[in-house]
C-alpha cells in the first residue's frame, strides 16, 4: 500500500510539474490550472497516505524485523525506553556508535513501539540473540542430517522439532563451512556479523526518502494553499520548484526500495532462507546477458520515452488538434480576449 | 476436502492446460495480428486498422499468460523453478520481445514520420513472432526432455545451453506454434476488419492453416517413430507427497503414444486439431469469419491437448537423469495449496469468462479506416 500510494504521488508530481510549466509560460492557463488543481489535491492526499502507511510499515518492521529497524535508526545499543530518535549523524559500524548525532529524546520509542515503556532493541542485544539462534540452528541442522540418514528414533525427531525454528540461522554458516555443524567460534562470530546490514547506507537512504517525502508534502500543501487562496500565479518560486521536483518521487521510491531490499540482508525469507542459498545455479554468463539486455533495453526506452514526453509536454493540449489551444492560435487570436468573454462584453 | 490428493493433482494438470488454451485462444490472436501487421496493412491507415483490431483487448488477453505463469508458480513450483532457470536465455528473449508490444502499440502513432512508424511496425512483428516461436520451441524441448537433475538436497542443476534448445525438432515445434497463431490472428482480423484487409487476412488464414496441418502431421510422425518418450516404471502412491527422485523412469521410442493406446478416445485430439485447421481454412475461403475463428480456436486447443496428453503424466522430463523428471504427481504444491486454489479457480474462472465475454460484446463490430481517422488521438 505504501508503494501504491507512492506511485500516485509520482504521477501527481508529474502532472503538477508540467502544469506549472504551462503556468510559468502563461499559455493554456485555463487548462493548466485545472490539471494543477487535480494534481495538487490528489497529490496532497496521496502524500499523506504514503506517510501514514510508511509509519505503519515502520511499526510492523519494529515488531517482526527488529534488526532492520535498528539499522535504519542506527540504534547500536539498547537505550532505556522510550528511545531517542537520531535525526542525523555519522554511523560508525566499527566503533558501534553514531558520531555528531543530533538526537530528539523519546521520539523513536514512541514511533516504533507506540508506547512509552517498551525499549527499542539495539544491535548489540540483537546480535546476542542471533548468536544463540545460530548455535541452535547448528543443532537443528545436525538433527536434520540424522533424520535424512534414516534415523527414525523419537529422540532425533524431538531434537529437530524443538529447534527447527532456528534451522535458517544455522544455514547462515553454510557460507563459511558446508557442513554447518563443525563451525568454529570465529565462523559463528562472522555469521553473527552477517545478520546485521551495514548501518550507514540504511540510515542515509531512509533519511533521504523521508526528507524527500516531507519536501513533497510541503510542495503539495503550498500548491493546494495558494490554489485555494487563488494566489498561485505570483508564486513563481513554487511553480519552478514544482517543475524541477518532477524526478523527486522517483528518487524517494528508489531510496525506499533500497532500504527494504538491503535491509533484509542476509535473508531472502527472514529467519528461514539466507540469500546466498536461494540463488539459482545459472551461470554468470547467463546473468550478464539478461542484465545487459535489461540495461540496454530500458536505456533505449528511456531515450524514446523522454523524447516523446518532452515533445508532448512542450506541445501541451495543442497536440489534440482541437483548435482551442496555444499553438493552434494565430498571434492576433491569442492576444484577443476569449470568444466567450468577447460576446458577453458586446 | 472434496477430492483426494491424487485427484486434485490431475485436476490441476487440467487447469494449467486450460490456462494455456485460454492464453492461446485470446493472447494468440494478438501475437498473430502482430506478425501479420506488416503484411496485411499496405499503407499507414490500413496498418492502424490492423493494430486497432486487437488494440482494445490485447492487454486483457495478455493476463492469461501472466495467470498461466502464476498458476505454474503456485501449483507446480518445481516446474516453474526448473523451466525458468533451464530456459533462462530463451525466456529472457521472450520477455524482451514482449516488451516491444506495449511500447510499440503506444509509441507508433505518436509521430507521423514513416520511418518511425515502420520501425515500430517491425518491432510489433518481432513482438508477435519471437514469443510464438519460443513457446513452440519450449514445447518441442519438453517432448524431447531437457538436461537437469536434482541432488540429494533437491538443488536443481541444469546442464543444457540456449543453442541446444534450437534443435531441428524444437524448431519444427516452433514453426507449428507460429502457424497456429498466424492462423488464429488472421481469423480474428477477418471478424474485426473489412474490405481489402479482411480479404488478405482470409488468404493468410488459409495458408497458415494448411501449413499447420502439414507441420503437425510431420511432428506427429517424428514423435511416434523417432523421439524417445518417457515412461514411469514405478513411483510411490499418487495420493502421497514425494520428491521426483523417488520414482523410476525409462526412455523408449514411442512411449509418447502409450496414452493413446490406453485411452482410445484421446486419439480424437490430433484429429480435432487437423479438422479444426481445415475447417478454419474452408470457412476463411467461404468468408464466414466467426466460424473460421471458432474453428481456429478448436484447432489450437486440439494441438495443445495433443502435446499435453502425449506427455501425461510428465510435465518436464529430464534427459540427463530420467528419475529427476517432473510429473504432475511429484512437481506439485501441497494438498492444502491445491485445495485452496481449486476453490479460487472455481469461483474466479467463471467471473473472468463472464466479464471477458461482456467486454468483447461491448467492443463488437468492425474497425474501419474511418474509425481510425475519427479517433486519431485515442486509438493506437
Amino acid at each position: 500500500m505504501h508503494t501504491v500510494a507512492a506511485g500516485y504521488v509520482t504521477a501527481s508530481m508529474f502532472v503538477l510539474g508540467i502544469s506549472a510549466y504551462y503556468l510559468l509560460k502563461a499559455r493554456d492557463t485555463g487548462f493548466a490550472l485545472r490539471s494543477f488543481a487535480v494534481a495538487a489535491g490528489f497529490g496532497l492526499a496521496s502524500t499523506l497516505c504514503v506517510i501514514v502507511l510508511g509509519d505503519e510499515s515502520g511499526y510492523t518492521a519494529g515488531e517482526v524485523n527488529k534488526v532492520k529497524l535498528a539499522a535504519i535508526e542506527a540504534e547500536y545499543h539498547t537505550e532505556p525506553a522510550p528511545a531517542g530518535l537520531t535525526l542525523v549523524g555519522m554511523p560508525d559500524d566499527k566503533a558501534q556508535r553514531t558520531d555528531y548525532a543530533v538526537k530528539i529524546p523519546w521520539v523513536l520509542g514512541l514511533i516504533a513501539t507506540r508506547s512509552a515503556d517498551e525499549p527499542v532493541t539495539g544491535i548489540d542485544d540483537l546480535k546476542k540473540q542471533f548468536a544463540v539462534r545460530i548455535r541452535n540452528g547448528m543443532q537443528a541442522y545436525a538433527a536434520l542430517a540424522r533424520l535424512k540418514a534414516g534415523d527414525q528414533s523419537p529422540q532425533a525427531k524431538a531434537d529437530f522439532e524443538r529447534l527447527k525454528g532456528d534451522l535458517g540461522y544455522g544455514l547462515l554458516l553454510k557460507k563459511y563451512t558446508p557442513n554447518v555443524v563443525d563451525a568454529t567460534p570465529e565462523q559463528i562470530a562472522m555469521a553473527v556479523n552477517d545478520t546485521v546490514p551495514k548501518v550507514a547506507p540504511m540510515f542515509w537512504s531512509f533519511r533521504l526518502m523521508v526528507g524527500l517525502g516531507l519536501l513533497l508534502l510541503f510542495i503539495f500543501s503550498a500548491s493546494f494553499y495558494f490554489l485555494v487562496r487563488k494566489r498561485l500565479a505570483p508564486q513563481r518560486w513554487l511553480l519552478k520548484l514544482a517543475l524541477w521536483s518532477i524526478p523527486l518521487p522517483w528518487l524517494a521510491a528508489e531510496f525506499g526500495w533500497f532500504v527494504a531490499e538491503y535491509g533484509r540482508q542476509p535473508w531472502t525469507i527472514a529467519g528461514v532462507l539466507p540469500t546466498n542459498l536461494s540463488a539459482s545455479t545459472l551461470s554468470s554468463g547467463n546473468l550478464y546477458f539478461s542484465l545487459a539486455g535489461f540495461v540496454g533495453f530500458y536505456t533505449l526506452l528511456l531515450v524514446v520515452e523522454m523524447f516523446l514526453m518532452v515533445k508532448y509536454a512542450r506541445l501541451g493540449p495543442s497536440s489534440l488538434h482541437s483548435g482551442r489551444y496555444h499553438f493552434e492560435q494565430t498571434q492576433t487570436q491569442a492576444q484577443a480576449p476569449l470568444p466567450a468573454l468577447a460576446s458577453t462584453q458586446s | 476436502m472434496l477430492f483426494d490428493y491424487a485427484t486434485l493433482k490431475v485436476i490441476w494438470w487440467g487447469f494449467v492446460g486450460a490456462l494455456m488454451i485460454g492464453f492461446a485462444v485470446t493472447g494468440g490472436f494478438d501475437l498473430g495480428a502482430g506478425m501479420l501487421l506488416p503484411f496485411l496493412g499496405r499503407n499507414d491507415a490500413e496498418r492502424r486498422v490492423v493494430i486497432n483490431t486487437v488494440g482494445a483487448t490485447w492487454e486483457g488477453n495478455q493476463t492469461w499468460f501472466i495467470t498461466a505463469g502464476g498458476a505454474l508458480f503456485a501449483a507446480w513450483p518445481l516446474v516453474y523453478a526448473a523451466a525458468f532457470s533451464g530456459f533462462y536465455i530463451a525466456l529472457m528473449l521472450l520477455l524482451f520481445a514482449l516488451f516491444f508490444r506495449p511500447v510499440g502499440f503506444d509509441y507508433r502513432s505518436k509521430i507521423a514520420d514513416p520511418r518511425w512508424r515502420s520501425t515500430w511496425d517491425w518491432a510489433l512483428f518481432a513482438g508477435g513472432f519471437v514469443p510464438a516461436l519460443i513457446f513452440g520451441v519450449a514445447f518441442g524441448n519438453l517432448l524431447l526432455g531437457v538436461p537437469f537433475r536434482y541432488d540429494d538436497t533437491m538443488r536443481l542443476t541444469y546442464t543444457g545451453s540456449f543453442f541446444a534448445l534450437l534443435n531441428p525438432f524444437a524448431i519444427l515445434s516452433g514453426l507449428i506454434s507460429v502457424a497456429m497463431f498466424v492462423m488464429h490472428g488472421a481469423a480474428f482480423i477477418q471478424i474485426k476488419a473489412d474490405g481489402a484487409i479482411a480479404g488478405r487476412a482470409a488468404r493468410a488464414a488459409i495458408v497458415a492453416a494448411l501449413a499447420l496441418c502439414v507441420l503437425f502431421l510431420l511432428a506427429g510422425f517424428i514423435v511416434n517413430g523417432h523421439v524417445e518418450g518417457y515412461r514411469v516404471v514405478s513411483m510411490p502412491g499418487a495420493s502421497t507427497a514425494f520428491v521426483p527422485t523417488d520414482k523410476t523412469v525409462v526412455q523408449a521410442v514411442g512411449a509418447w503414444t502409450d496414452n493413446y493406446a490406453r485411452w482410445p478416445l484421446t486419439r480424437l485430439l490430433p484429429l480435432i486439431a487437423i479438422a479444426g485447421a481445415l475447417q478454419c481454412a474452408w470457412m476463411s475461403r467461404m468468408r464466414v469469419p466467426l466460424a473460421a475463428f471458432i474453428s481456429s480456436a478448436i484447432a489450437l486447443a486440439g494441438v495443445i491437448l495433443t502435446a499435453g496428453v502425449s506427455m501425461f503424466p510428465f510435465v518436464m522430463p529430464s534427459s540427463l537423469d530420467p528419475a529427476s523428471s517432473l510429473t504432475l504427481w511429484d512437481a506439485v504444491a501441497s494438498r492444502k495449496s491445491l485445495g485452496i486454489m481449486f476453490w479460487v479457480v472455481i469461483v474466479m474462472l467463471p467471473v473472468i469468462l463472464l466479464y471477458t465475454g461482456w467486454v468483447y460484446r461491448v467492443l463488437r463490430g468492425k474497425i474501419t479506416e474511418a474509425d481510425v481517422r475519427l479517433d486519431e488521438h485515442t486509438l493506437y
